[in-house]
């Protein structure tokens, strides 16, 4: 039966009108968020962090975080003058509620907020065994919740130790980056939140984010490089003693 | 072929092991998710059902469509970086339908020492200060406005 | 420690999930002695470290549903296995080795007992001798031929499937960067010589008590060969693990000052107490004494069935210094925690032991469904003609 034009008139309508059923099915970020375009990390600027953990709170309250767990934390070092290595560190309920006065002003003290570090070659979605754990094209490494195991092989391969087992779904959680505030061009929780401007969500793919810049003009690192994980949150002044 | 005739079980061994994959792999077709391998070793899905989330802080930009004035007070001062929700709380609720949700009134005298109150490992050129001996116990917005918390001619109350 | 490090992840269940494994293996090494290596010392033990390894296999996937937060979703590792996990690969090997290697050698050895059992018992358990022939009832000369050579050819392919089965739960553990406690190549080495060590003692504890319990005369030249390859394997297990250890106290790495506190303190009794002094140089030197001192029938076997017994406290405590050991120090190696293992919790203690005795109930069960000592050798003898 050939096909003429009055089969066409018939079927055109009938396949859009599938076709959106199709896509009804599948829901979708912000209409106009672009994945490929974006590669995400964060700047941490720690001359800045005054500890006050704005960004703990903030993180909680945003994305129901268990308390006892924390996705992202502060942490407070002591250095005394002569044991760079043997730092003093201390991180009170992840310093939900900041931190009490120091015990010994002298040295150097200083604070360090800590989070997943969405590593471009992570370890813990390399042993996830099922792809429950996986980078998003856009850079942010996420948990899929509705099909992890639970058998925390993540958990153990993490260097930075930011994962951990949410108690009431038994799967896997750590830092989201927000992915839900970031594809809506909002900025992640705890950014928002810091009053000091010490965090700073960065955008490694648009030319026209500040980060390009700082990375040029500062003593940047990231956390434990020579376990190759290119960490994509970087920090602005980091001591050597911080572990 | 005589040597087969002896090694029939084997084969039926191998018909059994064969039914079992073949099995296996028409229960897999109806198990994996559809949206599996979209993007990744992962359910494509996944990644608009995480940022399908509700968003709980509304955002300073969201703040500042309807608050001007605080906006115009601020944005001068020392806090003009400070978030509003990092003081008022998360406030998505309140700017989707403002008259439903009201913001609570903060209580200066533990808020503000949060991020002012002396700690040695703040940095040094962070404006902080021993409560208990500042202005002699005085509430902080005594004296500091807090959208403009310096002293000075225009910004103290 | 860092905030969401306190609490441990793999409880004594992963604990035991590896001992279980390599009881396995190294109970299917033994076998193979026989097999492949033409041990003919070893023979009587052939079929009961056959059975002893499935029992354990049976087992060991236990403690892994009933530690992971969704078991009923554990499936989906055969479904999208990610092929750069270890432990997704380990399924697929832990399946090759249950159905291509151990299934498929004890069905092809065990075979004409299984036929001629299904035509000479009654009732459910003829049920069951029937659907194991397969529909299958032939045990000509031929028959019998072509099964003894698939089977050499199975044992043959099987050793190094023991090797990758237990090799792979070490890489599962030696694999993780982010943990020097764990992060070595040495460690799936270790774990297979320490499997093996353990599954020889196994089997040999279990054929002097069965050989007792059926008041049978026991094999001396049996168990003096299994206790040999016991002490043989033992050398070159301890050997690998003070390799391990003198490495690390001679590099002293970044880890060290804080893996060296902890088994000085934390793991003071399992480490050194019990999986060195107790469980690794105390029967190295009861066995090495075997070998060098002529000793008496009776001494002999007092001093296999202590060695066999420590041996296995030995290597479940090395699985426990390395599972838990990893996990009481903070990746930032400035502090510690502690393993609060639950009691009647469903990865407590009470699961565990529970866990450890089911093998050996299984084991009975197939002792009495496949019985090892019909004949103490594996030719057929001469049986009156069936139909």
């Amino acid at each position: 039966m050939k096909l003429t034009r009055r089969h066409l008139l018939l079927l055109l309508p009938a396949a859009g009108a599938a076709w959106k059923y199709v896509l009804a099915g599948t829901p979708e970020a912000a209409p106009d968020y672009n994945r490929t375009e974006h590669w995400w990390g964060m700047l941490i600027d720690l001359p800045r962090c005054i500890g006050c953990g704005n960004c703990v709170r903030a993180c909680q309250t945003e994305n129901d975080v268990p308390d006892g767990y924390f996705r992202t934390w502060v942490e407070r070092y002591h250095v005394s003058d002569y044991d760079i290595e043997n730092p003093d560190v201390d991180s009170p309920d992840g310093a939900k509620s900041g931190f009490p006065p120091a015990k010994d002003p002298s040295g150097k003290n200083f604070f360090v907020p800590k989070l997943c570090n969405h590593c471009a070659d992570s370890p813990c979605t390399q042993v996830c065994p099922v792809g429950a754990t996986f980078i998003s094209p856009d850079g942010v490494v996420l948990v899929d919740k509705t099909y992890c195991l639970g058998c925390r092989y993540c958990v153990q391969a993490c260097p930075y130790g930011c994962r951990f087992i949410n108690p009431k779904t038994d799967t896997a959680e750590k830092c989201t980056l927000c992915y839900h505030r970031i594809t809506k061009g909002l900025t992640t929780a705890c950014c928002e939140n810091c009053p000091t401007g010490a965090r700073q969500l960065a955008d490694l793919k648009n030319p026209k984010d500040p980060i390009h810049e700082f990375l040029k003009t500062h003593a940047v690192q990231v956390l434990k490089p020579y376990m190759a994980t290119h960490a994509k949150v970087f920090y602005n002044g980091l001591d050597g003693s911080v572990r | 072929m005589s040597a087969f005739k002896d090694a029939g079980h084997l084969f039926r061994l191998l018909g059994v092991f064969a039914a079992g994959l073949l099995l296996f792999l028409i229960v897999r077709g109806f198990l994996v998710p559809r949206s599996f391998g979209e993007y990744g070793h992962y359910r494509g899905n996944a990644l608009a059902e995480i940022a399908a989330r509700p968003v709980n802080y509304a955002g300073h930009a969201t703040c500042e469509g309807c608050h001007t004035d605080v906006f115009d007070k601020k944005k001068d001062g020392k806090h003009a970086h400070v978030n509003c929700e990092a003081c008022h709380g998360a406030l998505a609720k309140h700017a989707d339908d403002p008259a439903s949700v009201t913001p609570q009134k903060l209580d200066a005298a533990v808020l503000c020492v949060r991020c002012h109150e002396a700690n040695a490992a703040k940095p040094k050129s962070f404006p902080q200060v021993v409560s208990a001996d500042h202005a002699s116990g005085v509430v902080c917005d005594t004296c500091h406005q807090p959208h403009s918390p310096a002293i000075a001619a225009g910004g103290a109350k | 420690m860092y905030p969401n490090e306190v609490e441990l992840q793999w409880s004594v269940l992963i604990v035991l999930y590896p001992f279980l494994t390599g009881l396995v293996a190294g109970a299917f090494i033994l076998a193979s002695l026989e097999r492949v290596f033409n041990v003919e010392a070893v023979k009587p033990t052939y079929r009961l470290a056959l059975l002893t390894a499935l029992a354990f296999l049976l087992v060991a996937p236990m403690p892994l549903q009933l530690h992971l937060g969704h078991p009923e979703r554990s499936f989906e590792m055969y479904l999208t296995p990610h092929r750069s996990s270890a432990m997704a690969m380990f399924g697929f090997v832990y399946l090759w080795y249950l159905m291509a290697v151990l299934v498929l050698e004890i069905w092809l050895d065990y075979r004409r007992d299984i036929v001629l059992l299904s035509q000479s018992s009654t009732g459910l358990k003829r049920i069951i001798y029937k659907v194991l022939t397969l529909g299958s009832s032939n045990i000509t000369e031929r028959a019998l031929h072509i099964d003894e050579r698939t089977g050499w050819l199975i044992t043959l392919v099987g050793i190094p499937s023991a090797f990758l089965l237990h090799g792979y739960v070490g890489f599962i553990f030696g694999s993780i960067k982010a943990n020097p406690w764990w992060s070595t190549p040495l460690m799936p080495v270790v774990f297979l010589f320490s499997a093996m060590v353990s599954g020889i003692a196994a089997v040999m504890l279990l054929y002097m008590l069965l050989t007792r319990v059926r008041k049978e005369p026991i094999d001396m030249r049996c168990v003096d060969t299994i206790a040999r390859y016991l002490f043989y394997t033992f050398i070159i297990d301890f050997t690998l693990e003070m390799l391990d250890l003198i490495h690390r106290i001679y590099e002293s790495d970044e880890s060290f000052r804080s893996l060296d506190f902890m088994v000085h303190t934390k793991l003071y009794v399992s480490h050194i107490l019990v999986q060195i002094v107790l469980g690794t140089v105390t029967p190295i030197a009861l066995l090495g004494m075997t070998q060098i001192l002529r000793l008496s029938e009776a001494a002999r076997k007092r001093i296999y069935a202590t060695a066999g017994c420590l041996t296995l406290i030995g290597i479940f405590a090395m699985r426990w210094n390395v599972v838990i050991g990893g996990q009481l120090f903070s990746k930032s190696f400035l502090g510690y925690t502690t393993y609060k293992m639950g009691l009647v919790a469903r990865e407590g203690l009470l699961t565990a032991i529970v866990l450890t005795v089911l093998p050996f109930v299984i084991l009975w069960v197939l002792v009495k469904l496949l019985p090892p000592w019909s004949e103490g050798k594996r030719t057929p003898i001469t049986a009156p003609a069936h139909g």
